[in-house]
């Protein structure tokens, strides 16, 4: 089994493997063997897409944590190549699990802040698997606050669990870490643009996702609690993630619906993780033509008109 | 059964039941387990007088105890819950609704009025625990909201009691939204210049927390209230260590500098009342 794939996805990597064998074998073997490489390519493109065009929300949210799935900093990587990082948050330290700076998106400057996960274990570690403590969120707001007076536009990437849950985080103090940043950005006067890369979970992700526009990459997730803390609190039993996820509609599309966000992002055949550079490009023109259309608003307005979005969440009746 | 359960006369039972007092006369405090007369209880704004305990209060009882007698007018009371995702876990969304609005006779978990604290007057919300562990949907941000645009709108100072395990899961994204939507009412409020005081009571977490509770100009924390983001039970399996007994209680709370002051439920009127005052720039003290 290829630790790489997801159990859904092995199948695929069979047949990827097949292929790579007979390359291998191709290079050194005077039997032209092209032809059957095409053969398997075009079998393993359609049954890739016939696994993908019915994944369960569960598989989905497996998806959004790939482990070969893009984090961050490889799209910021893409999509604006002269990214300078800015550390810390001038009151107790710089938290990894939160990256930010200024960039340029085809010659646009603007702030991108995002959630950065580790690759390997060194860096899964140093990163907290993408969950920030207060002085990410701190961190993330010193440079919003820094847009807001060079009138650069924000841009912010969500990939994270959800805030960490510990000791040191609560001692200085996480829910007003968060609270302060919904608080501020509601009023930020510079546009905001919001795309969930992968993981969206909970008011970890929110603390740097109130926006003008969201966007939802295809195979990323959006939620109030991961489906696993879902399920063990309502079921009692973390086996029944699946069903939470089901019923909580975490997926992109199902949120579009829901009218809860603005645009869904196609992933390539197989997921973000298989072709990245297009996947960024996609990313990159999302994010421009949103900038474009809140550049033509003057602050106040803008401000106004994220009052007036904010306010509209929340379905209920009146008697 | 076992042969020595068969043997046993039926009346005598075996495993101890637990016997409930009739509600109304005698109430046993949670913290000390010591039976305490209601009336007398009532009287003491549901503070134990023996260990100080401050047992939880409904929504409607917290207002009732907090303004001035007879003065509280409700608003927004016509709002009510619905299940956008229809949602169902090993019970539905909707059944749990109305179970929680028989049990406690809310329509959801917030109640807001209107009305004097000793004189002057306020706008006033109070989270219904009892209600799905007064998690906020749709409906609790909704009538935060009214509630903020009320105070702004006639220039009346808001007060806050939360009691929450956070963002209602039932209602998923709608519910996280709410975190923002509130916040985002208090920051037009705070452009408006009008006071909020945040009280935190025992429990505030989640979303709750990370959002309204803790944006007052002032937070104040009720004596021994769990507060916190992450519960309490999540944070021990993350760490993998016992925490210690004080940790997340309101006096930790204000050691790291979250809360401005603990105060006791018995003062908190004077004690909200005269930081209004205060705000306000009233030259008389109250009272």
């Amino acid at each position: 089994m290829d630790l790489n794939f997801l159990d859904f996805e092995q199948p695929i990597a069979e047949l990827e493997a097949k292929i790579d064998e007979l390359r291998f074998v191709g290079d050194d073997s005077e039997v032209n063997i092209s032809e059957e490489i095409e053969r398997l390519k075009s079998k393993s493109d359609s049954l890739t897409r016939s696994i993908f065009s019915n994944l369960s929300p569960w598989q989905v949210a497996q998806l959004a944590r790939h482990p070969q799935r893009p984090h961050t900093l490889d799209y910021i990587a893409e999509i604006s190549p002269d990214f300078q990082e800015l550390h810390g948050d001038r009151m107790f330290s710089d938290d990894p699990a939160i990256v930010g700076g200024l960039g340029r998106l085809d010659g646009i400057s603007v702030v991108i802040i995002g959630h950065q996960k580790g690759r390997n274990t060194k860096s899964r570690v140093r990163r907290n698997y993408g969950m920030p403590k207060p002085e990410g969120y701190r961190k993330a707001l010193r440079l919003m606050l820094l847009a807001e007076k060079f009138q650069v536009p924000v841009v912010t990437l969500i990939d994270t669990p959800g805030a960490y849950p510990g000791v040191g985080a609560e001692e200085r103090g996480q829910s007003q870490a968060i609270a302060r940043n919904l608080f501020v950005m509601s009023q930020l006067r510079t546009p905001i643009v919001t795309a969930v890369i992968g993981e969206g979970g909970s008011g970890g992700a929110l603390a740097v996702g109130l926006c003008d526009s969201l966007i939802m990459f295809e195979y990323s997730v959006y939620s109030v609690i991961s489906p696993e803390g879902c399920a063990s609190i309502l079921w009692k039993s973390a086996d029944k993630a699946e069903d939470a996820a089901e019923s909580m509609g975490i997926t992109s599309d199902r949120l579009q619906n829901l009218g809860l966000v603005d645009e869904v992002l196609k992933e390539p055949l197989g997921g973000a993780h298989r072709a990245p550079a297009a996947m960024a490009e996609t990313l990159k023109n999302a994010i421009i033509a949103n900038l474009q259309r809140l550049d033509a608003l003057d602050a106040d307005d803008l401000v106004a008109q994220r009052q007036a979005r904010l306010k509209s969440y929340g379905k209920f009746r009146e008697i | 059964m076992s042969w020595f359960e068969k043997l046993m006369p039926s009346r005598i039972k075996t495993e101890r039941r637990t016997r409930s007092v009739p509600e109304g006369i005698w109430q046993k405090c949670p913290g000390c387990g010591a039976q305490l007369y209601r009336a007398e209880l009532e009287r003491n704004f549901f503070v134990c007088p023996k260990c100080e305990h401050h047992i939880r209060l409904s929504a409607r009882k917290r207002l009732e105890l907090f303004l001035d007698s007879d003065t509280g007018r409700e608003i927004a009371e016509r709002l009510v819950p619905m299940d956008p995702l229809k949602f169902k876990d090993s019970k539905r969304y909707r059944d749990r609704i109305s179970q929680a609005q028989k049990t406690t006779g809310e329509r959801d978990a917030l109640v807001a009025m209107t009305g004097l604290l000793v004189g002057q007057p306020v706008v006033v919300c109070a989270f219904e625990f009892g209600f799905m562990g007064g998690s906020m949907g749709s409906v609790v941000g909704e009538k935060f909201v009214r509630a903020v645009e009320y105070s702004r709108d006639n220039r009346m100072p808001l007060v806050c009691f939360s009691a929450s395990g956070g963002a209602r899961m039932q209602e998923a994204l709608f519910s996280l939204l709410q975190m923002a939507k509130t916040s985002a009412a208090l920051a037009t409020l705070s452009d408006a210049g009008v006071p909020y005081i945040s009280v935190l009571t025992d429990p505030t977490t989640g979303g709750v927390a990370a959002s309204l509770a803790m944006l007052g100009d002032i937070n104040i924390a009720e004596p021994r209230a769990l507060i916190g983001f992450a519960g309490p039970r999540v944070i021990q399996q993350t760490v993998r260590e016992t925490l210690p007994e004080e940790f997340q209680r309101s006096e930790f709370l204000l050691e790291h500098g979250a809360v401005d002051m603990i105060t006791d439920r018995r003062q908190m009127r004077e004690e909200v009342a005269g930081l209004l005052a205060k705000l306000q720039k009233q030259r008389m003290p109250v009272g």
